[in-house]
């Protein structure tokens, strides 16, 4: 496949050109003066390409300068906007931004803090002065509550949260102070590539088949029960035997065959680089309800297949 | 040289029916593996080497961590079944460890650590198979892996293994090849030119040296384009992926404000 044909006698000079290779190299450089780069997106880089001077644009994400020139560092799409040239990889880890809405797990507890695991490149931080304690939302935190940190979160256990802010080192810092905040429980989790997982405007979907989903944008997703509206706990009765109780309510067959198949189905259209939303996971849960042997072999190549063919012919 | 097998024949043909410099086929693979961010698997002729990447992510140990840079921390485990001889080799194999720290200590200048302070990016190198040239396929598979899992480098690294017998010299030696000729093996950042590793386990005449070097080099922008499209073909089928259902995403749809 790969024949590196040889130098039959090659002259001594040919051996120096490879230091200078660049200079010839020039064919994958992108020429950013034409205005057509904005509009698709669908121009792909690679590490150590040329994109444009240095002079006229500036070096955005996933690139940086080397002798005038702004060369990608990793794989993806260009972007522009103005005179900023950004690279956007494919496939990485989740970057966070303020108001964000995430999914994590703790790690550990420290004093007056817990770390949680975030898919992010490092863990973020949750501090007790930004979760929401029992007794009132308008609280101060006390010694005692430092004292039983493990009564509200544990190792392993997962929550829902946004990110508040960040500090010094780039680590983000989370908050749980709103009543759709706080630990998870009746469901389960589903990790996707965060680039999947678009911003809506709601991250908190129902679906009809009785399933809630949470939709973190650091493609943690959470798959439960279905919560009525009236039984979640009104501004007034904020209940914290309900907010940080670690003990599932039951579940009835049919609720938990709908939970298992959507998780199915998010891992499926994961597989196969379908970015999710509520109307793309309606479509496919219809059409493996339809599909009757889909029941039990979602995960088969051809299965899956015709389930995203399906989906690609409805768009 | 006690071997019975002509390394070169008169004919110019090596052992296995390549000529002086002819890489081996190069297939690669770079599908998703498990929960890895990044994974590459290559394979050079019968060498095969599958390198998963994790992080950048939370370092284990605080002793790990570096206030101003991420920590590459590289593993590399052989298969008792990848050589001919079955053999069982322990992680604190002397030169398992020389292998892992040659591998960090040529992506430390490639990644951009920089951008992930008190991070670490696990490397971890499986060889699966092995027939000579396995340093360059463990370099060669990290590269993809990494840029695979999205991580900032400064370019590409191809490593190409020479070794010259007696002044002919040649290109991507097999283990046979391997054992009986002095050999080295490069690491090169292709579109600078610049080599960030340079190793040889074995003596070379110096008068040699620079001509196996150069011809290693150039060997190695074969290679690099070889990686480039792979990258390039991985990229597309994932852009076209998410992009032929986003179509009809683009108008935004009923949602349940819970």
């Amino acid at each position: 496949m790969i024949t590196f044909t040889s130098f039959p006698s090659t002259p001594a000079g040919e051996y120096d050109a490879v230091g200078h290779h660049h200079e010839t190299d020039n064919e994958m450089e992108v020429d950013l003066d034409d205005d057509d780069l904005s509009s698709d997106g669908l121009r792909l880089t690679l590490p150590g390409d040329y994109l444009t001077s240095s002079q006229a644009f500036m070096r955005g994400h996933g690139t940086y300068v080397h002798e005038d020139q702004v060369v990608a560092s990793v794989a993806g799409t260009v972007e522009r906007v103005n005179k900023l040239i950004t690279v956007r990889a494919i496939r990485t880890r989740y970057n966070p931004e303020v108001g964000d809405l995430v999914v994590g797990r703790i790690t550990e507890v420290q004093p007056r803090r817990w770390k949680v695991d975030a898919n992010s490149r490092q863990d973020a931080v949750l501090m007790l002065s930004s979760v929401n304690l029992p007794g009132g939302v308008q609280r101060r935190k006390l010694e005692s509550d430092e004292l039983q940190m493990r009564n509200f979160f544990e190792e392993g256990d997962l929550l829902v949260a946004e990110v508040q802010a960040f500090f010094s080192d780039g680590a983000m810092s989370l908050h749980t102070r709103s009543l759709k905040y706080g630990k998870l429980r009746n469901g389960q989790l589903v990790i996707i590539p965060p680039i999947l997982v678009r911003r809506l405007k709601s991250h908190f979907i129902t679906l009809p088949c009785g399933v809630d989903l949470i939709l973190g944008l650091n493609g943690y997703i959470w798959v439960s029960r279905h919560i009525k509206a009236s039984d979640q706990a009104g501004e007034e009765g904020f209940d914290a035997e309900a907010v940080y109780s670690n003990q599932n309510d039951d579940i009835d067959e049919p609720t938990r065959g709908a939970i298992a198949r959507v998780a199915n189905i998010i891992h499926v259209l994961a597989a196969h680089f379908v970015p999710l939303t509520d109307t793309i996971l309606l479509e496919a849960y219809e059409w493996s309800v339809e599909q009757e042997e889909a029941h039990k072999g979602l995960f088969q190549e051809d299965i899956a297949e015709a389930l995203v063919a399906s989906l690609h012919s409805r768009s | 040289m006690g071997s019975r097998v002509e390394i070169l024949n008169e004919g110019g043909f090596r052992s296995d029916g390549r000529r002086q410099y002819e890489l081996r086929e190069v297939t690669i693979d770079l599908s998703q593996q498990g929960q890895a961010d990044g994974a590459a698997v290559i394979t050079h002729g019968l060498t095969r080497v599958m390198v998963s990447v994790f992080g950048p992510r939370e370092a284990k140990s605080r002793s790990q961590t570096i206030h101003d840079r991420a920590n590459i921390n590289v593993e590399v485990a052989i298969s008792p079944f990848s050589a001919g001889e079955r053999r069982k080799r322990s992680r604190g194999d002397k030169r398992i460890l020389e292998m892992a720290a040659t591998i960090k200590s040529t992506f430390e200048p490639v990644v951009q650590t920089t951008l992930y302070p008190r991070s670490q990016i696990d490397i971890f190198v499986q060889v699966l198979q092995q027939d000579g040239g396995l340093l360059q396929a463990c370099i060669n598979a990290t590269t993809l892996a990494l840029v695979n899992a999205g991580i900032p480098l400064l370019d590409f690294v191809c490593a190409v293994s020479g070794g010259v017998s007696s002044t002919s010299p040649m290109l991507d030696l097999t283990l046979l090849e391997e054992n009986d000729l002095p050999n080295l093996t490069v690491a090169v950042m292709p579109k600078t030119g610049k080599s960030t590793l340079v190793t040889m386990e074995t003596r070379l005449h110096v008068d040699r040296f620079e001509e196996i070097f150069k011809l290693v080099c150039s060997a190695s922008q074969a290679l690099h384009q070889e990686m480039k499209d792979a990258v390039r073909l991985r990229t597309m089928s994932l852009v076209t992926a998410m992009g032929t259902v986003q179509s009809n995403v683009g108008g935004d749809t009923m949602m349940d404000e819970s």
